[in-house]
């Protein structure tokens, strides 16, 4: 975001996105609520739950957080925090996946 | 001699990065909160795929107390966002409205919280104890439970104290239409911690869930009471802004409106951080 005086023109334009965002936020959450009580399966409920939550995810960073127009460092960093996270994910899915031959459990 | 610092890159951006130090500062520390954050999750998904039985958050968890505070913690972060553009329009007071209302909203999500919370530790001490020792664990569960209204007690004078305050602004210096909304927001804020006491009274309070009850529990008190303590830290900080540390705008006003975004940025990733938690630990 520049610091340069705001045009009043453009913050107006600004204003109603937010509101826009805020909308569809409010909606998103009631329809994940709605969408909850509906079976789809374990896999398939959170499937849906998640997507639903990163498009508001999403909707925040870009809008409110201003990640639509920052700057390229912004990206850089956000990227590797993300890569750093999926990585974290990664592993615990492979040490989850990967028991040792032979090994017993005690339950 | 004088050996006045001045800190550089608070307002014009640097060279190099193309932002002012603050910004970049505060995206370096959002990205540690990720890992903060993303740790305790994937603790949630071990503890969640290895245990033989999970609850469904709803049996245990107020999907009507959940979605209250999710709209609540939205909101705040609409009016976050608005208390920065009021500042880029040069409108204090109005800023002032707003950031004022982005603290109603997370005293009331904190409140709500506290009440939540209360309710998993509903002792029913008859139920463990002999007749003979009745006497005298009643009144140690009186005293426990009155030292759980305390936390409570705070949070509702903040409540109530940030109401008085966004009025006294609004009836000096705003329109009847401003004035209106104000009092719109103070009401349902109120009506819905009065409707999480009737919720929780309906369905919740008479079970005693607390952390040891089960690794599910554990992790929700784990994951909601370390972003309780990051709202309580956003309330801190905009508190300051809202109060002393306005009067950075009289003499640096660019500094101040960065500082504002550099708190709006914080605060948004708390909301993020809710907008997960929510379905994880409520609905799934």
């Amino acid at each position: 975001m520049s610091n340069a005086p705001a045009d009043v023109h453009d913050v107006k334009k600004e204003v109603r996105g937010y509101m826009i965002v805020f909308g569809s936020l409010a909606f998103l959450t009631i329809l994940t609520v709605l969408i909850s009580r509906l079976h789809f399966g374990l896999v398939g409920n959170v499937a849906i739950a998640l997507l639903i939550a990163t498009f508001k995810a999403s909707l925040v960073a870009c809008f409110f957080m201003h990640l639509i127009s920052e700057r390229t460092l912004i990206y850089f960093l956000l990227i590797f925090t993300l890569g750093n996270l999926f990585f974290l994910f990664g592993l615990l899915l492979w040490g989850y996946g990967d028991i040792l031959m032979g090994a017993r459990f005690v339950s | 001699m004088s050996s006045v610092h001045v800190l550089p890159y608070t307002v014009s951006p640097r060279q190099d990065t193309g932002l002012f130090n603050a910004k970049l500062g505060i995206w370096l520390f959002l990205g540690s909160e990720v890992m903060l954050f993303g740790g305790l999750f994937s603790a949630y998904i071990l503890l969640r795929m290895g245990a033989p039985n999970w609850p469904m958050g709803s049996t245990i968890l107020s999907i009507p107390i959940g979605t209250f505070n999710t709209i609540v913690l939205i909101t705040s972060s609409v009016t976050m966002v608005m208390a920065w553009v009021s500042l880029k329009l040069q409108e204090l007071k109005k800023f002032r409205m707003y950031l004022g209302l982005t603290i109603l909203l997370a005293l009331t999500f904190l409140m709500v919280k506290a009440f939540e919370y209360g309710a998993k530790f509903s002792i029913h001490y008859h139920e463990y104890f002999p007749a003979l020792f009745n006497l005298a664990v009643h009144r140690l569960a009186g005293g426990i439970a009155a030292m759980a209204l305390v936390p409570k007690c705070i949070l509702g004078f903040f409540f109530l104290w940030a109401v008085w305050s966004l009025a006294q602004v609004a009836f000096k210096d705003f329109s009847r239409f401003v004035r209106t909304a104000i009092l719109l927001i103070s009401v349902i804020a109120f009506i819905g911690i009065i409707l999480t006491l009737f919720e929780l009274g309906n369905r919740h309070s008479h079970h005693n869930f607390p952390p040891s009850y089960s690794t599910y529990m554990a992790i929700y008190f784990t994951l909601t009471g370390l972003h309780g303590l990051h709202v309580l830290g956003g309330i801190i900080v905009n508190g300051y802004f809202w109060g002393p540390g306005r009067r950075m705008w009289l003499d640096q006003p660019e500094r101040f409106t960065n500082r504002i975004e550099v708190a709006g940025l914080y605060w948004h990733f708390v909301d993020l951080v809710w907008i997960f938690l929510f379905p994880v630990l409520y609905l799934l």
